[in-house]
């Protein structure tokens, strides 16, 4: 059975503008079950899902249990730190046993760039992409989409900047991928060390200036800064990485217009963004995450083989187990 | 090849010896191991093995000086005999063992390890390359003298790059004494950084590190210079960039002494045939862009780039099936190489069958020293003879390598070794060989 979004969901590269629109608009009756006293549909009754997280990881991996047991799937959720290679069984060992045990979907994470293909390649279970390397991370991106269309109403030609280390983060090229095909204007900032080198080929503006950045866009995603960056010598430090790209309130000020501020987390607060911006007005921060459960649920719906009309009346249906 | 061999006549083919000029139809006569006679009249000697050769090239055996054979150490993945015979099977009669096995070739007892190994299977001739360093270190330099009296050809620390500047220039200054070249690997590691495949869009795209053009670059003006300084003889290998080329021709141009390789693979694929995260298409140096690929076929063409050589690196299936960044590099070459540079640089026209085999047979032999690469008479009865019409579509199941990653299965490919004849033997028949 082959749904509307294929048989896996990998990244966003491969989407045309009509599936994520259609991931949109099906996450929106999604969003008002998690409002109810009783956040529970039939939906995906008798499924069986696997997350499955080599990476250290709350945030994504929470998000898609609450998805997954609000739809009523059955789950089970695999933590295991480092790599597969570590661990001492390959992926593709790890892909048979999955297999082996007929489960119909599978939540990955990892560390390498492509495992989730990996994984999609060699197993008949729909795979979601929950984060791969420095490659994709697909609902991320999808529900930083649903975030600025709630608040703005379209993303046609909206301005969004995405801020920070470009280089190493599956979140901005998600970002990147969904919003250009949603016809929005994308840029990024960041250090040149921390964009890559072909950025100028992915059809972004790039502002060398957070400044610039901030006077140009409606909206900014600020990305995480990981720590080792300082350490593998991209940047020189934290201090200044704030001092020159963070986000801050000062600068904010000084922008004519009001801008909303995303952010995936988890914040680094004083770095790349500062706690009275992250916790400001503008921010959208705790939208992102509210959404982020209804993003997975229309995502695993649909690639359930859901008919996309049909979430409203699968909302509809009487909560709970019968 | 202890026993006397029988005289072969290779019939009716088109001879192609650069070394000699000749470039016409004729019988060929092998005698005792070495060329005898070649012309229109040469008879049916009594007791000769006729070949038919009609509609086929008879050329000087072709000769890979950059082959990967695993033995000692990973037996479970290519031993000498396998890889000797592949390389039959590809035409090849002779091909340089790079000394990246465990333990390290980098002593004389190693080197005639290999040479006692090759002389048990009647296939090609197997020449070792011995390390520059002790154990590959890049510490202090190997035993060249002894090594080269036990049969090596030339050193290399292959995939490791000779990171002081200081030992490299050592090497080649002390590897004159015995006349061979110092290869390098040229890779400024710092600046590849752990990348595993070309820097460009297409990693930006994919999330995986990049190598730049620029850390092979690095590396091979600073081989170029030291060659200047040191008059050696510095052979690079695997050129990938335009950068490269550039390079190689300034210094040429001046009179240094720097020759270099090409793979088949770098002058026929781009960094696309990474999409989809195929760890077939892994390779070090990476697969680059069409540019580079169009600049690494001019200047093989106009000699820049001296020779192919294959960078036959067999991996086991296991090792390659899985994460892209965590799988090995490299590819099996010697059965796709004659085809791959057949079909995609004689017949679209970049290069012409003469060139195809002075730069597959006759200057890898020259400027490596070793036998073969002519068929003047008394020469060394090494030929290659080959089909380059014979139309095939890459099966890696057949390959007689027990290496099977390369990014070609399914590819339809023109050319074959009808042929290979080592020392008089004929140690390949296409005929025989495998179905197909």
């Amino acid at each position: 059975m082959t749904s509307a979004l294929g048989k896996d969901l990998l990244d966003l590269e491969s989407l045309s503008p009509d599936q994520i629109r259609l991931v949109l608009d099906t996450s929106v009756p999604f969003k008002e079950i998690s409002e109810r006293a009783i956040k529970k549909v039939p939906a995906l009754r008798g499924q069986t899902i696997v997350n499955l997280f080599f990476e250290a990881s709350t945030r994504t991996r929470i998000s898609f249990e609450f998805a997954e047991k609000r739809l009523s799937a059955d789950t089970v959720s695999i933590a295991s730190s480092g790599s597969s290679v570590q661990k001492g069984e390959t992926l593709v060992d790890t892909a048979r046993n999955l297999e082996a045990m007929r489960i119909d979907m599978v939540v990955i994470r990892h560390g390498a760039s492509g495992a989730a293909r990996f994984l999609a390649d060699r197993i008949e279970s729909n795979v979601i992409n929950a984060g791969d390397g420095t490659h994709e991370h697909p609902t991320q991106g999808l529900l930083d989409m649903l975030t600025l269309r709630d608040h703005f109403g379209s993303l046609e030609g909206l301005r969004v900047c995405i801020v920070g280390d470009v280089l190493h983060s599956r979140v901005a090229r998600s970002n990147i991928w969904g919003l250009r095909k949603m016809g929005a204007e994308v840029a990024v900032c960041g250090p040149k060390s921390l964009l890559p080198r072909a950025i100028d080929e992915f059809g972004v503006t790039v502002f060398p200036r957070v400044e610039e950045a901030i006077e140009w866009a409606q909206a900014l995603n600020v990305l995480r800064l990981q720590l080792e960056r300082m350490t593998a010598g991209y940047i020189p430090s934290l201090r200044e990485y704030n001092r020159v790209f963070g986000v801050t309130r000062e600068r904010l000020d000084r922008a004519k217009r009001e801008v909303l501020i995303l952010h995936p987390g988890p914040m680094n607060r004083g770095v790349e963004i500062d706690s009275d911006v992250a916790d400001g007005p503008h921010s959208v921060i705790l939208n992102q995450v509210t959404n982020g459960v209804a993003v997975r649920m229309a995502v695993l719906y649909l690639l359930a083989g859901g008919k996309p009309e049909l979430a409203e009346a699968a909302k509809g249906a009487s909560g709970g187990d019968r | 090849m202890q026993t006397p061999v029988r005289d072969v006549l290779l019939e009716g083919g088109h001879v192609i010896d650069p070394a000699t000029g000749r470039d016409e139809v004729a019988d060929v006569l092998l005698r005792g191991g070495r060329v005898e006679a070649i012309g229109r009249t040469l008879g049916h000697p009594d007791g000769a093995e006729v070949l038919d050769c009609t509609g086929a090239f008879v050329a000087p055996g072709f000769i890979d000086v950059h082959c990967h054979l695993r033995e000692p150490g990973r037996e479970d993945v290519e031993t000498i005999a396998t890889g000797a015979r592949a390389a039959a099977a590809g035409g090849f009669t002779a091909i340089c063992a790079m000394p990246n096995t465990e333990p390290v070739t980098d002593n004389q007892a190693a080197v005639g390890f290999i040479i006692r190994q090759a002389s048990r299977v009647a296939a090609a001739r197997v020449h070792p390359i011995g390390a520059i360093s002790v154990g590959q270190k890049g510490e202090s330099l190997a035993e060249f003298g002894e090594m080269v009296g036990a049969g090596a050809v030339a050193v290399s620390d292959d995939g490791r790059p000779v990171v002081s500047a200081h030992l490299m220039r050592t090497a080649l200054e002390y590897a004159q004494t015995f006349g061979i070249p110092v290869i390098d690997h040229c890779e400024e590691l710092t600046l590849a950084h752990g990348g595993s495949m070309n820097e460009g869009l297409v990693s930006a795209r994919l999330g995986l590190r990049g190598i730049p053009a620029e850390a092979e670059e690095i590396m091979v003006i600073r081989d170029i210079l030291l060659a200047r300084l040191t008059g050696g003889h510095v052979h690079l290998a695997h050129m990938s960039t335009k950068g490269s080329v550039e390079l190689i021709r300034w210094g040429k141009e001046r009179g240094i002494n720097v020759t270099a390789e090409v793979t088949p693979h770098h002058l026929t694929l781009t960094e696309n045939a990474v999409e989809g995260y195929r760890t077939a298409a892994k390779m070090n140096p990476p697969l680059r862009t069409a540019e580079d690929v169009e600049m690494l076929q001019q200047a093989l063409r106009d000699g820049t780039i001296d020779l192919v050589a294959t960078d036959h690196a067999p991996h086991h299936y296991d090792a390659k099936d899985r994460e892209f960044a965590d799988a090995p590099f490299g590819i099996v070459g010697l059965e796709t190489a004659l085809a791959l540079v057949v079909t995609e640089l004689v017949d679209s026209g970049v290069i012409d069958f003469r060139t195809l085999v002075d730069r597959m047979s006759t200057r890898p032999a020259k400027l490596f020293g070793l036998p073969g690469g002519t068929l003047a008479n008394g020469s060394d009865a090494d030929v290659t003879v080959f089909d380059p019409k014979f139309a095939w579509e890459v099966d890696p199941a057949t390959f007689l390598s027990k290496g099977r990653n390369t990014p070609y299965a399914g590819k339809a490919l023109r050319g074959r070794a009808v042929y290979t004849i080592v020392g008089g033997a004929v140690v390949h028949r296409a005929s025989e060989a495998r179905p197909g």
